[in-house]
């Protein structure tokens, strides 16, 4: 039974490393709490299931029309609630809760279009064969998903360590002001922050609904909560520490569920999440007080 | 010109509804938005379908049914904020609603001390009907069904011991879960471990790989079908092939559509079936699929019944527009009623306050025990 915990602590620690990756890139760039984040993930699933059900569309393509409006959201997201904000120089809490507005409009928006019921994509857009090995059962999916999140986390890493837009991101993210005299286009670059971020979002939304057979408006929610977690354990605005603290959260959930009992699940890991964070106040990457992306 | 056209209309639309048809007002308040909108809506469509039929047979001795329908989101809060609208503001004779028994444990205080009927349809959580003489409802509760569809369950399968998985923050799996244990013991069912998850959950596969290594011979899931459709598919893509056995919250169509190809072996016990085979329930169903393209739920099936009960219990007062007397006559009328509908036939009984004295009124129905195969239920029994 071991062995089996262990791949189902990888597969959900996957699939929370997978939604905290846009979350924390966002905090990281654009020192926003993104609330709406559950919200994006929600519309990635909707637009692909939308893109299935009624165009029939393979699940590759309608993975794509997930990624372009999610991608439109993050544009509009940056545009027309983050920018102005910006431009005022509001306080920090100020885009927070304007996230909560967005999150909320788009989970009502979601539930009047799409119903309120719980939908799922159609069984045969996947196989749903499953490897069986002394005992073991893994999901094609699961094997999937946490090789993307590894793909997706090693690409992301290298673009911020080694590109010259990810100097600039880094640049932006210690000082705006500082970056923007030295030439970098520093709108530009919290725009492309928060499109790629509600992309990255959007398709975590898509493979975690294959992956529990569920789509419904308020998908995100528990999502965001564990999300928080994970990128609190991590440090704030680091990818490695959305990778290492998602799987850390899984993990603990997990093991828990196995060895003390379902009912001490979050006890046990919001326990551990608390006891990280009187070692390491910052997270596990984190260096307060100057922020990495 | 046209500001003295409008206000023509105005004074006589306000003649006409002062004087004219006198109109009973009934509130509705349940789930139309949020997580529990599913059976909210459904609940809605029942309540629909009924007042069309009692309209266009005659009304209520003549007189018309007009529902004031708010949306509880599945809330407490707004549950009660609802329920006083509904009540002061309103001012309606009696109240149906709230969808989950969560909200009701909190807002049905508000109509008891306002001494208004409130009417559950969807109510199962144990104690509703403990919060006073005005709290009905037509929802069979769980601690009437679970023993017997455990009890088929055990004599058609033969399990002997089984797991238990079920949600613990939330009223109405737990107290199905409570009625669940208690129902094992007297059975002297074995019970090889017991797991639980939260609202919201997933992934159930940590709890299912725990359950598949204490050996059990079926699994008992109190849960709603959100939550329990992916468990069974979880389950079978884990390789466990046992029956399950589900509460009220997994007798849905929509275990079919969400749980596709793993929806096989579910035993669950429903005051209510799509394939029942009473004229009344053909009668529904026909009725509702004509109306809205789309097969009935239980949700909908009680709903549907309950408007008709509470329809007799008007037939039976003097509608004499002093607010107070009729909410309280309706009260006393209401107890007596015997109804055979969709659901079969109905009756109420008197419930216990948490001090003993009587209190409210649970139903009084005899369950039907049903296993799914092939994306059907199937009556056993």
């Amino acid at each position: 039974m071991l062995a089996q915990q262990i791949i189902n602590g990888l597969s959900l620690g996957g699939v929370y490393a997978l939604f905290a990756l846009g979350f924390t890139l966002i905090f990281g760039v654009l020192s926003i709490i993104n609330l709406a984040h559950g919200a994006i993930f929600m519309i990635g699933a909707y637009a692909a299931l939308h893109a299935v059900l009624v165009f029939h569309f393979a699940l590759l393509p309608a993975i794509f029309v997930a990624i372009v409006i999610t991608g439109v959201a993050g544009w509009i997201l940056d545009k027309f609630i983050f920018a102005p904000l910006r431009a005022r120089r509001a306080p920090h809490l100020a885009p927070m809760i304007a996230t909560i507005g967005v999150a909320i409009c788009l989970t009502s928006l979601a539930e009047g279009y799409f119903g309120s019921e719980n939908l799922r994509f159609p069984p045969d857009i996947l196989p749903s064969s499953t490897l069986s090995l002394a005992g073991v059962q893994v999901n094609w999916l699961d094997l999937k998903i946490i090789l993307l999140v590894l793909l997706l986390m090693g690409f992301m890493l290298w673009v911020i360590r080694d590109s010259r837009t990810g100097r600039a991101l880094r640049s932006v993210a210690e000082s705006p002001k500082a970056a923007a005299l030295l030439g970098a286009n520093v709108e530009g670059l919290f725009l492309a922050t928060s499109v790629i971020a509600s992309i990255l979002g959007g398709v975590a939304g898509v493979l975690i609904a294959l992956y529990t057979n569920a789509v419904f408006p308020n998908m995100g929610q528990p999502m965001l909560h564990k999300g928080i977690a994970v990128v609190i354990i991590g440090g704030m605005g680091d990818v490695r520490g959305a990778l290492i603290g998602g799987f850390f959260l899984g993990f603990a959930e997990v093991l828990t569920i196995a060895y003390i009992g379902s009912s001490m699940r979050d006890a046990v890991a919001f326990g551990l999440l608390f006891s990280v964070l009187l070692v390491r106040p910052a997270g596990l990457f984190g260096h307060a007080p100057q922020r990495r992306v | 010109m046209l500001s003295r056209a409008v206000l023509f209309t105005i004074f006589f639309v306000c003649l006409s509804c002062t004087s004219a048809v006198a109109q009973i007002k009934i509130g509705i308040a349940e789930a139309l938005s949020g997580n529990a909108a599913q059976y909210g809506v459904a609940i809605r469509k029942g309540f629909d379908l009924a007042a069309g039929e009692i309209a266009s047979s005659g009304g209520i001795n003549g007189q018309k049914l007009e529902f004031v329908i708010e949306d509880e989101q599945g809330k407490k809060e707004e549950a009660i904020n609802v329920f006083k609208k509904l009540i002061f503001q309103d001012k309606v004779l009696m109240l149906f609603g709230p969808t989950l028994s969560n909200s009701a444990q909190s807002s049905d205080p508000v109509a008891q001390a306002a001494k208004v009927v409130v009417f559950g349809t969807s109510n199962t959580a144990d104690g509703i009907t403990s919060i006073g003489n005005y709290v009905f409802r037509n929802s069979v509760t769980e601690a009437d069904i679970l023993p017997v569809t455990l009890k088929v369950a055990a004599q058609k399968t033969g399990f002997k011991k089984v797991a238990v998985l079920y949600g613990n923050d939330d009223i109405f799996t737990r107290s199905s879960y409570d009625n669940f244990k208690k129902a094992l013991q007297d059975l002297q069912i074995l019970v090889t471990t017991t797991e639980t998850f939260a609202k919201g959950d997933v992934d159930f596969k940590p709890q299912l790989t725990k359950i598949k290594g204490t050996n059990p011979d079926a699994i008992v899931v109190s849960a709603l079908v959100a939550e329990g459709a992916p468990i069974m598919v979880q389950a079978r893509q884990l390789g466990i092939a046992l029956p399950f056995v589900g509460g009220n919250g997994m007798n849905s169509p929509r275990v079919f559509e969400l749980a596709r190809d793993h929806s096989n072996n579910l035993w669950v016990g429903s005051p209510w079936s799509l394939e029942s085979p009473v004229p009344e329930n053909q009668r529904f169903v026909a009725a509702y699929q004509k109306s809205y393209g789309a097969l009935p739920d239980q949700f909908a099936a009680q709903a549907y019944d309950a408007m008709y009960i509470a329809a007799q219990a008007m037939r039976k007062l003097k509608v004499a527009g002093k607010l107070e007397a009729d909410r309280k006559a309706l009260r006393d009328a209401l107890p007596a009623v015997q109804w055979n509908g969709a659901t079969g036939p109905f009756s109420f009984r008197q419930a216990r306050g948490r001090d003993g004295k009587p209190a409210g009124y649970d139903a009084v129905q005899t369950p039907i025990v049903m296993v799914t195969q092939r994306n059907q239920y199937v009556i056993q029994k």
